[in-house]
């Protein structure tokens, strides 16, 4: 807690399980506000898992998580405050397909922060000029294309103005044309400051905005280092098989 | 820029336009009903059958029918001098009876007054283009039974009180049947919550609330409340009968109603709870604002279903001396003055005309709705 100011994410030995499948194993991660992660690894290695601990959507069974100086806990106020601080940014989008992309974007500030309806649309429309698509406001999710979709999701999590933001493999679910603009929206977003924590395997992208990359697999953290030397001098010899795969 | 290159097998140089899709003249767009001799063969065959079925049908209601006549004289072949199908003046001289059973005829207005004030709620609640939606329900909702309740009942505001066993008629079957529509939906969504809840006590209350209903027949569930309850209850609480049979007919449908929207919160993908939570919102909200609303649309259809199967399920509150509009029917046939071999086809027939016409009116509606929900998240609608 001592210095929660600079500190946005803390995990401490942090295990989980699934059953009797262990998930995690000792995950020890501090991520400073400010900071841009990206992790990557082999699929089932526990990337997907790890960032959903951090909003609870997923519950460790041992270690500690603190967020932003708020521990996550059984404790439901906690994980509301958590929750309120953190957006998250999905695979599979999940947008809400009954809602307008508007009214996907003024839902949570509206009956979570208590926001009148006038001002969240006001704050629903600066956030996707943001992400250069304000004239679709009007449309359902199914009208749009899968990079659209992606881009109100981002404009949706912001609304709720976090202080930092996860992307679960963002562009996995994309046509290649449309991983693009996407990325770009990210880019601009690491560009003012945002707290970011990304599983992508979008090596692009975590050369260009990562301050760390993280390689996890079967659940553990093996190796951790900046962009340029992880991908010029990666030392375990997992990590150069897997870069060995994907570049 | 004409030139196609050497180093290509292929390469478009011009795209080619969008042309209209072939139109309905086309082959597909053929009747096939004469385009061959079996087909032939097989339309004639149908057109005879339903001409088998129609016409009788025809003869009977109309062409044959007795209109006018003041008894059972005029609905006679030996009177009228012919063969005699429908006999209309029977229905007439008993409609007052049909729709209001013995309710006081001095009180009727009162009846009328009800069904006016609920076709005056429920009509622009049902056309989506009417505004005010919000109060409308609350009204219809919140208020209407209560006002509905006084005007029917009485016993206050100058009224006098009409007990509920001289009710009858289409007066009791809309009373049953509203009363389990707009009970049920409201309970069945929250039984259906709470089979889903995390906290087993109260998702194994649910489920033996559930299957308990479920499992008995709904003419046991009315005889035990009519004649049963009461011998369990002390002497000195007396539940109104046709109170006892609304709550058991409301219970019994809520438990259907249940699975239904279980089947619809089944439907609805895990991603829409984690966006909702990841966003803040809790419980309730997350229910409300996101799954509900999908999950709710997706079982209009089987939602439909059990409010027609309970209109016509009203008609077992028969079978407990409550005489709904079938019961009062049977009542008319007793009646020596109308006795005529076409009386109990006639009624049976405007029985079954009044019931097609709530039944197919809520089908039609309901499908309505799933279109009008249906175009608004497609693709192509602009």
């Amino acid at each position: 807690m001592s210095n929660a100011s600079e500190t946005a994410v803390e995990m401490t030995g942090v295990h989980k399980w699934y059953g009797a499948f262990h998930a995690l194993k000792d995950i020890n991660l501090k991520v400073a506000r400010g900071e841009r992660i990206v992790i990557c690894g082999p699929s089932g290695s526990g990337k997907s898992t790890l960032i959903r601990c951090i909003n609870r959507l997923e519950e460790h069974q041992r270690g500690r998580i603190i967020v932003d100086g708020v521990e996550v806990t059984d404790d439901l106020r906690n994980i509301d405050k958590v929750r309120r601080d953190v957006g998250m940014v999905f695979q599979q989008f999940n947008l809400f397909p009954h809602l307008t992309v508007l009214e996907n974007c003024t839902l949570a500030p509206i009956w979570v922060r208590r926001i009148r309806k006038k001002d969240a649309e006001e704050i629903a429309m600066r956030y996707l000029e943001r992400v250069r698509i304000p004239e679709q406001a009007g449309k359902y999710p199914g009208q749009l294309s899968g990079g659209q979709q992606q881009r109100v999701a981002i404009a949706r999590a912001l609304c709720m103005s976090p202080k930092i933001m996860l992307f679960d493999e963002p562009t996995s679910a994309l046509d290649p044309e449309m991983v693009k603009e996407v990325l770009d929206t990210m880019v601009a977003l690491a560009r003012d400051g945002m707290t970011m924590i990304v599983v992508s395997h979008e090596m692009g992208f975590a050369r260009e905005v990562a301050n760390r990359v993280v390689f996890m697999d079967e659940g553990q953290i093996i190796e951790m280092n900046e962009p340029e030397a992880f991908f010029s001098s990666p030392q375990h010899e997992r990590t150069k098989l897997f870069l060995s795969q994907i570049l | 820029m004409s030139d196609i290159p050497a180093n290509a097998d292929f390469v478009r140089l011009q795209l080619s336009a969008s042309l209209p899709p072939p139109g309905k003249g086309a082959r597909q767009g053929r009747w096939n009903l004469f385009s061959g001799w079996l087909n032939t063969a097989l339309t004639l065959l149908c057109l005879y059958l339903i001409w088998l079925l129609v016409w009788p049908a025809v003869k009977f209601i109309f062409i044959d029918a007795v209109w006018t006549g003041a008894s059972r004289e005029a609905c006679l072949a030996e009177t009228a001098g012919r063969a005699v199908g429908a006999c209309w003046p029977f229905i007439a001289a008993k409609f007052s009876q049909f729709i209001y059973g013995f309710y006081p005829e001095g009180g009727r207005w009162r009846v009328d007054l009800t069904f006016l004030l609920s076709a005056a709620l429920l009509l622009p609640l049902l056309i989506p283009r009417l505004p005010y939606k919000g109060a409308n329900a609350l009204v219809f909702f919140g208020i209407f039974p209560i006002a509905a309740f006084f005007l029917l009942v009485g016993g206050g505001f100058g009224l006098p009180y009409v007990e509920t066993r001289s009710w009858g008629g289409l007066l009791i079957t809309l009373v049953v049947a509203v009363t389990g529509i707009v009970v049920s939906l409201p309970l069945g969504i929250l039984l259906a919550l709470a089979r889903r809840s995390a906290m087993p006590a109260v998702q194994a209350a649910a489920v033996i609330f559930i299957e308990f209903w479920r499992g008995v027949p709904l003419i046991a569930v009315l005889f035990f409340a009519t004649y049963m309850l009461p011998l369990f209850l002390p002497p000195t609480w007396s539940i109104d009968a046709l109170l006892r049979v609304l709550v058991g007919v409301a219970l019994f449908a809520s438990a259907y109603m249940a699975e239904v929207v279980r089947g619809g919160l089944q439907a609805i993908p895990r991603g829409q709870y984690e966006a909702a939570s990841a966003l803040g919102l809790g419980y309730a909200a997350t229910m409300g604002l996101v799954i509900l609303p999908q999950a709710l649309r997706l079982v209009i259809p089987g939602i439909v279903n059990i409010f027609i199967g309970l209109f016509k399920d009203t008609t077992l509150v028969l079978t407990v001396a409550i005489f709904d509009l079938l019961g009062q029917l049977r009542a008319a046939f007793a009646d020596p003055n109308w006795a005529s071999p076409a009386t109990l086809f006639t009624g049976f027939a405007f029985a079954g005309l009044i019931y097609f016409v709530f039944c197919f009116g809520m089908s039609r509606y309901s499908l309505f709705v799933e279109r009008r929900l249906c175009t608004e998240h497609s693709r192509d609608v602009e």
